[in-house]
């Protein structure tokens, strides 16, 4: 099997796509003959053409308005923010529209959309170019929020998305674009949204993460398995909305002890629901403190490197973190 | 673009529908039948009823929360869209959305939609589902005077104006966006100034001349189901004799200001016009009043009886499958 980088993961399951189903087409900002900024559509006007590779002016909440209003016609549109930074002009789009169509037509009228963007930090992107919004879209039902970890699922979840009736916003972590690859089969598959998925055994805790953590808390559990013996089991949430509560219970169950990593601000974050989760439905099982590892409650990632850096949760933080609980 | 004599005997006949229909959706507000926030078309219908003439009925049409009336002349039925105003499982969403989200995807009416100008892009994608499928509908999009000072608005028209989409834009001037009248809040006056910026023909018209905006907005439509000429703007200048919403004190205008206006009601200029051409008797279209009330009446009467939803309801339709 070919190993190929997370933005190729992308790639690839846009092309598919689009060669399957004439309904979809992608539009966002300089997605055309220049490929997306971080060249997520290379290719694809070329080879699909103008009319279903389409640049459009820099006008957000646009690209996710005439989005939704083409999924309600019944095409499958593709939306790129360039930045999941430039999101919120589209908030109302997203939020009082794509999100409430299904419910306020009783069942008459869907949103197949997807809306995709590059999330998070650490490539000194500094404060508009570094943010994770995730939690801010989790919140609200009628959304689907996914984000993938790994090329595999990056391939596979992205193609279910296009293909959801539901409106899906499908974050990919920047940094991890090329830093992260896996093997990818070529050809026809697809990842479920929904499920979470255990991507490491282990019995002394569990460490829920998704997108660019993930790949970090895998780094840190064998580190800690090499150096302490301690066996982390590791979930990988990869749908953030709706939950996957079965999986994430279930591994809480077995080991006791829970960290969840996130690099989102850390107050109401995404992991402050799981944190509630377990102490309401699994209470008798907690063998220690629910732990959060998270970026900071600042109003962006800032610049300077050392700041950056502070910022960011990483291996080394994730290791310290996961001894600190293991030996509660 | 003309209309024949049985289609202009259909306008009075819609136009007084829509008038009754907001008269009773008044008294059921003041009753304490419908809750919320009920915004009144009385004064506005010739527009409605205009645009039900110059497009086919698989045209789109989408608009903004004053949206009986359009609803109406695209024909939902009176019964079904009181049902909704009275929140009650017979109605078009099954009371899910009430009176500012009235819509029918058979009909082609995307709805009433309640943040100011945010229906605007929508419009605008629907259109490029049509020009990317090869479709020849045009798309309506209706929207009020204080939408024009939005951004919505000026992205959703620079792109139907580069992409050159089939969309008819149709502001109606009430001449108050809520309280605030347009002068006090557009650097421009003539609203039609603002479509040059997007390189789109635009027009103002008279909003209570019915025949004339069949007419003008018939042949836009013709104009724009070309897929080469891209999207045409109108400014329909109405007048709204009612206020904004039921809670509205109107401290902004006085009430010789819409007595004046009142001079130029759309439903009177029509009857006159079609006793005037020959076209009804005074007699005659007396009688059409006395079906429309009975048909509000029979709507009423619908909507009242219709039950209420179950309330385990409340978590259908949150995704679809």
């Amino acid at each position: 099997m070919p190993e190929i980088t997370l933005i190729e993961a992308v790639l690839q399951a846009m092309d598919e796509e689009l060669a399957r189903d004439e309904r979809v087409f992608i539009t966002g900002e300089d997605v055309g003959p220049r490929g997306g900024v971080f060249r997520a559509t290379m290719g694809l006007h070329d080879k699909y053409g103008g009319d279903r590779v389409i640049d459009s002016p820099l006008s957000e909440l646009s690209i996710v308005g005439i989005g939704v209003g083409a999924a309600l016609a019944g095409m499958r549109p593709i939306c790129e923010i360039q930045f999941a930074d430039f999101i919120h002009p589209a908030f109302n789009q997203i939020v009082n529209e794509a999100a409430r169509m299904y419910y306020r037509s009783d069942g008459a009228w869907t949103v197949p959309m997807t809306i995709r963007a590059p999330y998070g930090g650490g490539i000194s992107g500094a404060l508009y170019h570094s943010q994770s919004v995730e939690a801010l879209f989790a919140h609200v039902p009628g959304l689907k929020v996914v984000i993938p970890s790994t090329p595999y699922d990056a391939k596979g979840l992205l193609k279910s998305a296009i293909r959801d009736p539901n409106p899906v916003l499908f974050f990919e972590a920047k940094k991890g674009y090329r830093l992260i690859k896996g093997e990818v089969p070529e050809g026809e598959y697809t990842v479920p949204i929904g499920p979470a998925k255990v991507s490491r055994a282990g019995s002394d805790l569990t460490v829920y993460a998704y997108g660019m953590m993930h790949h970090y808390v895998l780094e840190a559990a064998e580190i800690v398995s090499r150096e302490d013996g301690v066996e982390c089991e590791v979930v990988d949430i990869r749908t953030l909305a709706p939950l996957d509560t079965e999986t994430v219970l279930a591994s809480f169950k077995k080991t006791g002890k829970a960290l969840i990593v996130y690099e989102d601000n850390r107050f109401l974050g995404y992991g402050a629901e799981i944190a509630a989760l377990l102490s309401d439905e699994a209470f008798e099982y907690m063998d220690g403190p629910i732990r959060r590892l998270t970026g900071p409650d600042v109003p962006g990632v800032p610049f300077s490197h050392p700041m950056q850096d502070f910022f960011m949760p990483n291996t080394s933080k994730i290791v310290d973190a996961i001894r600190e609980l293991a030996g509660y | 673009m003309s209309l024949t004599p049985e289609q202009r005997l259909e306008a009075y006949h819609l136009m007084r529908t829509i008038r009754r229909f907001e008269e009773r959706c008044a008294e059921l507000y003041s009753a304490g039948d419908i809750g919320g926030f009920l915004h009144l078309y009385i004064g506005q219908e010739a527009l409605a009823a205009a645009v039900k003439y110059a497009t086919r009925p698989d045209d789109n049409v989408i608009t903004a929360y004053r949206d009986h009336g359009i609803a109406l002349a695209k024909g939902l039925e009176a019964g079904r869209l009181m049902a909704e105003m009275l929140g009650r499982t017979t109605g078009v969403s099954k009371g899910r959305g009430g009176s500012m989200h009235l819509a029918d995807v058979e009909k082609r009416m995307w709805g009433g939609w309640a943040i100011v100008g945010g229906h605007l892009p929508l419009a605008t994608g629907l259109a490029l589902a049509d020009d990317y499928n090869g479709d020849d509908r045009v798309t309506i999009c209706l929207m009020g005077d204080g939408s024009t000072n939005i951004g919505y608005f000026h992205e959703a028209l620079n792109m139907a104006g580069v992409w050159k989409l089939p969309v008819v834009w149709i502001i109606e001037n009430n001449e108050y966006g809520m309280g605030t009248s347009v002068k006090r809040a557009s650097a421009v006056e003539e609203l039609t100034e603002k479509a040059r910026a997007y390189n789109m023909p635009a027009k103002r018209i008279d909003g209570n001349d019915l025949q004339g905006m069949v007419q003008e907005i018939g042949e836009a439509v013709e104009h724009v189901r070309d897929p080469e000429n891209g999207p045409v703007l109108f400014e329909a200048v109405t007048y709204r004799f009612r206020g904004h919403s039921m809670g509205d004190p109107e401290r902004y205008r006085t009430k010789e200001e819409i007595t004046e206006a009142q001079r130029r009601d759309p439903i009177f200029l029509w009857a006159e016009k079609l006793i005037e051409d020959g076209v009804a008797t005074q007699e005659a279209l007396d009688h059409i009043g006395t079906q429309v009330e009975e048909e509000v009446a029979a709507a009423v009467k619908f909507a009242k009886e219709s039950p209420l939803p179950e309330l385990e309801d409340l978590y259908d339709h949150v995704y679809a499958d």
